[in-house]
């Protein structure tokens, strides 16, 4: 229900108290014929017609791909958009053909130009061209829509002067339609994994006629992306959005690929209380889970073993120490800190869903760039390290809060970790949480000591991880800026070839390493209950859902 | 009766521009920001944002253009949820928690009243004690402890009932059972405590003297008086159950307007806060003012003031 | 939840429409009458007992206890009741009966506090609209009616996010909620006093507005207020619960019981102990403070001593 004005609304509340009392007498019906008969699970009704039930674990900010971030968004959106390239089945490092049929690229990764597929359809029905693709890029990268993710664009050529404003003319970034059904894209520096930053959805394609006819390119409240007017050219499309509830999507018939896929519809229910959402996926109402509590992992092993999932996931958990602070300014106490972590009993003891510990920053699992061992658990040099800062056996350090954002799972690992440090190190900490939009903001104004933090990577390659920790950039938020290592990651963004690529960033990650302007902590996992009908889920890095190789068996 | 209605009404009415001041203020001074972002944001590219909904005006004319706003029945788009407007939030949410509302507080007067009626009846015996107890439960456990229990035993262990969703009349049972058990305990108290007072006028004395059967006194003479503080209670419990079962709410998956009340202010959504703000108080206001209506009606001894 | 707030208004709001005995002289045999007919309600007794008791417990418990709440044994993670540790360990191998103990200290000091500061506010409040009456009385409890009608849940997490979290801070969002109850029923009850002779004896004897108010008028409406008092001080720890639900809770390491319920709910069915022993120390304690609550309101309610 969407009306526009209060009067309907009104209305529409007058209705529903008549028919409130009405229903309790139905209720007190229902609840002795429910109570007789024993009810066929949703999940099994589904099953049969290849319905597939996803907790979805909130209610997106929206489903438009130049205006969202979150996890949810994104696996909605991967089933109802496809970009240049496409997911793989079972590995988020392979390109996997998408809009794109083909493509070639020049010697130095610079210049890319893409086939696009001639029956690549909008669910309207409209052919998909290069056109769009250039409206789409133009789109994210208007200063004026205010798109958060527009940086993940600026690996093209001139496109961060346009998104910053410095030059006014899109025809100068490097895009450009050569004909309907080829795409040339310019880079800034040679770049190989441009395949893999092409599956996020900040390069997806928006439909420029649909975005014209309900709001203009930039504007914010655009209702093109709404359950009515929703154009989408993934493999399904937008059927139902009703808000906290369910968000339902069914077969496309005019996707490319349509032949392939195997389900008829998804629904995806945002259900935030984990507990909530397991509860529902053993009374039978999912198929999967977005997540599972931590605790109650080891039971799941033990009685639910064919139904949880533990699969690798490209993402760093670590806490940003403020390096502009006393005594965090000296590295000796940053690194006594991180060495008095035990994070094998961290992982084993606390978070408990087979995540790795973090010996490094980079996780492991990315093509030619094997995982750091750098980080240690040593106590001895810990203390040692502590007395020469003048700090010996804690005495004397002065009392510093580790900030956190809400969540019963950040709290646990930050009490553990306060623990850690108050018996191995004699220092006290306090843990601090904060709302989410307080907590970002205050790690941003660098107004904390230590602060927990997470890392997704948005696309497969270590780079991903270390940008972040440049000079200036927005997402550093530890007040620590090396020119070293600055020149390091600028190095390996124009270096010619892959093998000194990796050589630079590993030289980059050691640095940060002995540096340590942020502990690593744990690597993730992506942790999760699934029905074992449903077939072809198959562990990927970035947790990237090609739908379209997804079936669910009835049996 | 026309003109105290048309006073109080204007009261309200000068109540919700106060209250629509005194958010619109603490909110402009909180920190945080709904457009706050995990991943940064270039401080140009936000000035682009703010400008979008307004926040690059100063605080003094944003708040006269909000106020006018809604005044003329805008209440503005949702400042976190893209495409979304406080309208359309309220509009959808709404209805279900009236719903949800109604009906727990239907089966909370149900089981409230009898036993607060037995109880003071049976005062300071087994049959006072007891049912009062059993009453209390659903006001010495939080809802997020009962929700789940009864998911639990209802969904889990016996099946009988679905655990979460929003669909048909069953999804409605455990909810309002959680609920209606917190709000039972409240009118199970309002009504001992009425039944009570009336219990011990004069004229039950004179009754008793005279040999009228006690459940007579009960029936005729007292229960009429005795609703009262039960009754004048149901308008307010209203308001606080619409607007206040998100746990409720979270616990099954119920999309109702009280989870909306602890997002917009998590999420800083700032015209959220202020639309559904307005409409807590409006509730407030219209609730208390029925209360009266009624509280008067049961009670003939009273006048309009 | 936040209806709790609500509820409570609504519950106690008849208090007021009877106040105590109008004399200051006949005060003392109002208490001792009162004293006695408490005595009778076997139920409101035992309750006051119970509550004594737990209070001790967390009070006094952690002294005697050989393990520190903080105290961390990652090896043995969440266990249950065994000799060692009598309710059994958390999920970070922590000794739950002194964490029950301290996380009642701090449900009890929530409630107890946050009470009071309901209490000193709405009642000087209360009489005063209620002694001056007329325009000033008017314009006074506009602005509680206001206050009233603001959404808590709203309130209470601007509020955390704009000044941080702290346990003081707390007190200060539910003492401000809870005074707008007090304040309307010792106005009520004020306002009926104000009549009496010997409050006009008072004010003809050219007592100070301040004098009158809290020599004669407050101790005339006594009674009432600590029931309601009585009956805040568990929906308060409701509250604090609810908070807790919401993450917006004590800072850890320290819990509440409200903390700690929240952390046995999500895990009901595998430790269930982490459940239990919060839970009922919780429910036990809010049973009691409800029944002491309405017993008080029966031995302190006038009409009842013509039995």
């Amino acid at each position: 229900m969407r009306v526009g004005t209060l009067a309907t609304a009104i209305k529409a509340f007058a209705a529903q108290f008549s028919s409130s009392f009405l229903s309790v007498a139905i209720v007190a019906i229902c609840f002795t014929v429910v109570a007789c008969g024993t009810r066929e699970r949703e999940v099994d009704i589904a099953a049969k017609n290849g319905i597939l039930l996803m907790g979805n674990g909130a209610e997106p900010k929206a489903l438009d791909p130049h205006l969202v971030t979150g996890v949810p968004e994104n696996r909605i959106i991967s089933s109802l958009m496809e970009g240049l390239i496409s997911y793989h089945p079972s590995n988020d490092l392979e390109p996997e053909p998408g809009v794109a049929e083909r493509w070639e690229h020049n010697a130095d990764f610079t210049v890319w130009r893409f086939q696009l597929r001639e029956n690549a359809r909008w669910s309207n029905g409209e052919p998909v061209t290069a056109g769009d693709f250039v409206y789409s890029w133009q789109r994210i990268l208007s200063p004026a829509l205010g798109a958060e993710y527009a940086s993940m664009l600026y690996v093209i050529r001139n496109a961060e002067a346009f998104h910053q404003g410095q030059i006014n003319d899109f025809s100068q970034v490097g895009v450009r339609a050569l004909n309907p059904r080829t795409l040339e894209v310019t880079l800034a520096g040679p770049t190989p994994y441009f395949l893999n930053m092409l599956k996020h959805y900040s390069f997806f394609p928006v439909n420029p006629r649909v975005v014209e006819r309900f709001g203009g390119m930039t504007n914010r409240q655009n209702s093109w992306s709404t359950a009515e007017n929703y154009v989408g050219n993934g493999p399904f499309r937008l059927t139902q959005w009703t808000t906290n509830q369910v968000i339902k999507v069914a077969k496309s018939p005019t996707y490319w690929d349509a032949a392939r896929v195997r389900l008829n519809e998804i629904h995806f229910f945002p259900i935030e209380n984990v507990r909530t959402e397991e509860t529902a996926f053993l009374a039978g109402r999912l198929h999967l889970t977005s997540t599972v509590s931590p605790d109650r992992i080891p039971t799941f092993q033990r009685e639910n073993a064919e139904q949880l999932k533990i699969d690798p996931y490209l993402g760093l958990y670590f806490f940003r120490i403020n390096v502009t602070r006393e005594p965090f300014n000296d590295p000796r106490v940053r690194e006594a800190l991180n060495l008095a972590i035990d994070r094998r009993m961290l992982v084993e003891r606390v978070t408990q869903g087979g995540q790795a510990p973090a010996s490094g920053i980079v996780p492991p699992g990315l093509q030619n760039y094997p995982a750091s061992q750098q980080v240690q658990f040593n106590l001895q040099r810990a203390r040692q390290l502590l007395a020469e800062a003048g700090f010996p056996g804690g005495r004397g350090f002065p009392r510093k809060e580790i900030l956190i954002n809400t969540s019963e799972a950040h709290r646990k690992i930050a009490e553990a970790i306060q623990a850690m440090w108050r018996e191995n190190l004699g220092i006290d900490v306090g843990i601090y949480n904060q709302e989410w939009k307080v907590y970002l903001d205050s790690q941003s104004q660098l107004n904390y000591d230590l602060s927990r933090a997470g890392w997704i990577a948005d696309y497969a390659y270590p780079m991903t991880f270390l940008e972040i920790f440049t000079t200036g950039n927005g997402n550093n938020d530890t007040g620590w800026s090396n020119a070293q290592y600055d020149a390091l990651i600028q190095q390996a963004r124009t270096a010619s070839t892959e093998p000194q690529r990796m050589q630079l960033m590993q030289q980059a990650e050691r640095l940060l390493l002995t540096e340590l302007p942020v502990i690593p902590i744990y690597w993730y996992t992506r942790i999760y209950l699934k029905d074992p009908r449903v077939q072809g889920w198959n562990p990927t890095l970035l947790d990237n859902r090609p739908y379209k190789y997804v079936s669910i068996s009835s049996g | 009766m026309a003109k105290f209605i048309a006073l109080r009404f204007l009261q309200g009415l000068l109540v919700l521009l106060a209250i629509y001041a005194i958010t619109f203020f603490l909110v402009a001074a909180t920190p945080g920001s709904p457009f706050s972002s995990e991943r940064a944001i270039p401080p140009h590219i936000l000035a682009q944002i703010e400008a979008f909904y307004g926040y690059d005006k100063p605080v003094l004319e944003r708040f006269w253009t909000s106020l006018t706003n809604t005044l003329s029945g805008e209440f503005g788009p949702s400042a976190v949820y893209a495409n979304r407007s406080v309208t359309d939030i309220i509009a959808e949410s709404f209805p279900v928690s009236l719903k949800l509302g109604s009906i727990s507080l239907l089966a909370a007067l149900l089981i409230g009243i009898p036993t607060g009626i037995v109880a003071a009846v049976r005062r300071n015996t087994w049959l006072d004690y007891v049912p009062m107890s059993v009453s209390m439960a659903g006001i010495c456990l939080p809802t997020f402890v009962m929700g789940p229990l009864l998911a639990l035993v209802f969904g889990l262990i016996l099946r009988l009932l679905p655990v979460s969703g929003w669909y048909g009349p069953e999804y409605i049972i455990l909810p309002a059972a959680t609920l209606s058990l917190y709000y039972a305990a409240y009118f199970a108290r309002l009504t001992r405590g009425g039944m009570l007072e009336m219990l011990n006028q004069d004229f039950v004395r004179t009754a008793r003297a005279k040999g009228v059967p006690e459940w007579t006194i009960v029936w005729k003479h007292c229960l009429k008086g005795g609703l009262i503080p039960a009754i004048t209670f149901l308008g307010p419990a209203l308001a606080g159950i619409i607007s206040g079962s998100f746990v409720v709410e979270t616990i099954f998956q119920i999309p109702g307007l009280g989870q909306w009340f602890v997002k917009a202010a998590l999420n800083r959504d700032d015209f959220l806060i202020l639309g559904l703000t307005v409409l807590f108080a409006a509730l407030i206001v219209v609730m208390n003012l029925l209360a009266d209506i009624a509280h008067v009606a049961l009670n003939p001894r009273l006048k309009y003031e | 939840m936040s209806g709790s707030v609500e509820a409570v208004l609504g519950a106690d709001e008849d208090v007021g429409r009877e106040p105590a005995t109008p004399e200051i002289e006949r005060g003392a045999s109002l208490w001792r009458d009162a004293w006695h007919r408490l005595g009778k309600n076997k139920l409101a007794l035992i309750s006051l007992f119970v509550f004594i008791a737990i209070a001790l417990f967390c009070v006094v418990g952690p002294f005697l206890s050989p393990w520190d709440s903080q105290q961390q044994d990652l090896m043995i993670g969440a266990q249950g009741p065994s000799a060692t540790h009598w309710f059994g360990t958390d999920t970070l191998g922590r000794d739950l009966m002194v964490r029950v103990m301290e996380g009642g200290r701090i449900s009890l000091m929530v409630g107890l506090i946050a009470t009071l500061v309901a209490l000193l506010i709405g009642v000087l409040y209360g009489a005063t609209a209620g002694y001056l009456g007329g325009k000033t009385d008017a314009v006074m409890m506009r602005l509680v009616d206001i206050l009233y009608a603001l959404p808590f849940t709203i309130f209470v997490i601007l509020l955390m996010v704009a000044f941080g979290r702290s346990l003081w801070l707390m007190f200060v969002a539910i003492g401000f909620v809870e005074w707008l109850s007090m304040a309307r029923i010792v106005r009520s009850g004020v306002m009926a006093l104000r009549k009496q002779e010997f409050i006009e004896a008072a004010v003809s004897l050219g007592y100070s507005h301040r004098r009158i108010i809290l020599k004669h008028l407050i101790p005339n409406v006594l009674g009432p207020v600590i029931v309601v008092a009585t009956l805040t001080v568990p929906a308060v720890m409701l509250l604090e619960a609810f908070l807790s639900f919401l993450g917006l809770g004590v800072q850890p390491p320290n819990a509440s019981w409200g903390v700690l319920i929240n952390e046995g709910q999500q895990n009901m069915e595998i430790f269930p102990w982490l459940l239990i022993f919060p839970a009922f120390f919780f429910a036990l304690t809010l049973f009691s403070l409800n029944f002491l609550g309405d017993g008080l309101r029966d031995a302190l309610d006038p009409k009842s001593a013509r039995d």
